[in-house]
């Protein structure tokens, strides 16, 4: 182990014993360049400079832990997925009468509000529950108040129509301004929580998991864990949905799982073979 | 002279696609190390691109996938809107982070995870572009003693990133597009004849 190996092993060890996150199963390079990024930051020399006000200052540890996990992204980003997940697996969940769904690393809220956005046009927004996750409390706060720069909303848009959305997209936020507020009735039925994926466990009896661009910040083991979970999580005939370049191959539930769109990462976990469909409603 | 190298990195960005077509067909089939490529582009341009170069090449080219084994004799190209990393096992990994210098993939964060894994074992190209992406990444291939190569502005379509690379004072050779190919074999058999 080089010296910068040591202090990284050991800042992570005081932030799980301090915090209980645990990053030690997160792939490297990203982790180090992220660590690299918040001591440039922090005005620090040293990475190990850093543990003293990681453990003693919360806020520094608030302002480092969105260094190291918060991705900034688009509503819509890969507008092909969402245009898929509404051609293809919505006809399916149109058939139950009230769905659960579990949006997972939610970070600032911009893919929940996405499927809230096309849960709604769809007519099932008022029969569906929506989950939506991270384990950092800061982003939930503001994935909750659903508020972005006005600069985003027109990448945002332009996914929009090309997922085949239905309206003006102007229709679900009001401009204020340098921001943007998104309709507070889009966030009726979605519960925000706490869940972290390398610590906590089951998610229950989902329709619906959508985890994309997650897994590639973890390590295989770390990656199976949690495909584990959300194999348990979901219902038979459940949908799962990853980020376009992530993969279950490597994964023990593999088998589970049928691909319904292979190159958008939709899979849908197999019927029990004892079970009949129609137990689903 | 003798340089002893385990992966070759190669940024580039406006005026790639030609000069990828130019410049991979050239490597020969047995090259010995792997060839990693940033080439700026938007996500889902991907398959076109990468086919068209595995077609007209003697190197295996194919889209770099997150985990993958890092193989000799093989030119692996980023996905689009993916950071590409190499970690210390010699796998890829891929991130979302946000852009560098307006870019993603970027050609700094490869640069900068291959130092850290091939050290003075990597040699790291800078190529066409309208962008100063990669000037970062040269600084940190040369801080661990790799060897730096940008493309002879004269001969870059748009010759941007090269000069912006060659402003570091972190550049060792200035080639051609053409002759790059041949420089680095010659410096794989130079290596093996003193060895």
């Amino acid at each position: 182990m080089n010296n910068e190996e040591i202090e990284i092993n050991i800042l992570l060890n005081a932030i799980q014993l301090k915090y209980g996150y645990d990053f030690t199963q997160y792939a490297d390079a990203s982790l180090t360049r992220r660590i690299h990024k918040s001591l440039a930051d922090s005005g620090y020399n040293r990475i190990s400079e850093m543990i003293t006000p990681l453990i003693h200052d919360k806020e520094f540890f608030n302002v480092f832990l969105n260094n190291l996990t918060v991705n900034v992204t688009e509503m819509f980003r890969d507008p092909p997925f969402f245009h898929n997940l509404r051609e293809k697996v919505i006809p399916y969940l149109k058939t139950f009468p009230f769905i659960k769904v579990w949006s997972v690393g939610v970070a600032t809220g911009e893919e929940v509000y996405s499927l809230a956005i096309l849960l709604k046009e769809e007519g099932l927004y008022d029969k569906a529950l929506i989950y939506a996750t991270d384990f950092n409390d800061t982003v939930l706060e503001a994935a909750q108040k659903g508020i972005y720069p006005a600069q985003s909303i027109k990448t945002s848009t332009r996914n929009y129509q090309k997922s085949g959305g239905k309206h003006s997209f102007a229709t679900y936020y009001h401009a204020d301004y340098d921001s943007v507020i998104f309709d507070r009735a889009l966030k009726k039925n979605i519960v925000f929580a706490n869940h972290n994926l390398a610590t906590d466990g089951v998610f229950g009896e989902m329709n619906l998991i959508l985890c994309r661009n997650v897994l590639i910040y973890f390590n295989r083991e770390l990656q199976d864990r949690v495909l584990k979970l959300f194999h348990d999580s979901l219902r038979t005939n459940g949908f799962l949905c990853l980020g376009t370049r992530e993969t279950i191959d490597f994964s023990t539930v593999v088998d589970a799982f049928v691909p319904i769109k292979k190159r958008l990462r939709i899979f849908q976990k197999k019927r029990d073979q004892t079970q009949e469909i129609s137990d689903e409603g | 002279m003798k340089v002893d190298f385990s992966a070759v990195v190669i940024g580039v960005s406006a005026g790639g696609f030609q000069a990828l077509h130019t410049l991979l067909p050239l490597f020969p089939k047995a090259f010995p190390s792997p060839v990693i490529v940033v080439q700026h582009r938007m996500a889902g341009e991907d398959d076109f691109f990468i086919d068209s170069l595995n077609n007209k090449s003697r190197l295996t080219v194919k889209e770099a996938e997150e985990k993958e084994e890092i193989r000799p004799g093989t030119a692996y190209i980023a996905p689009g809107g993916y950071h590409l990393l190499v970690e210390k096992d010699h796998t890829f990994s891929l991130s979302v982070d946000e852009p560098v210098c307006y870019a993603r993939p970027s050609i700094d964060v490869l640069f900068e995870t291959a130092a850290r894994v091939y050290g003075s074992h990597l040699v790291g190209i800078i190529l066409t572009g309208a962008n100063s992406d990669g000037s970062n990444g040269i600084k940190t291939i040369k801080q661990g003693s790799g060897l730096t190569i940008a493309q002879d502005p004269e001969t870059a379509e748009v010759n941007l990133m090269p000069l912006s690379a060659i402003a570091t004072h972190c550049i060792d050779f200035i080639l051609p597009l053409e002759e790059i190919p041949s420089f680095l074999t010659n410096l794989v058999e130079d290596t093996h004849d003193n060895s």
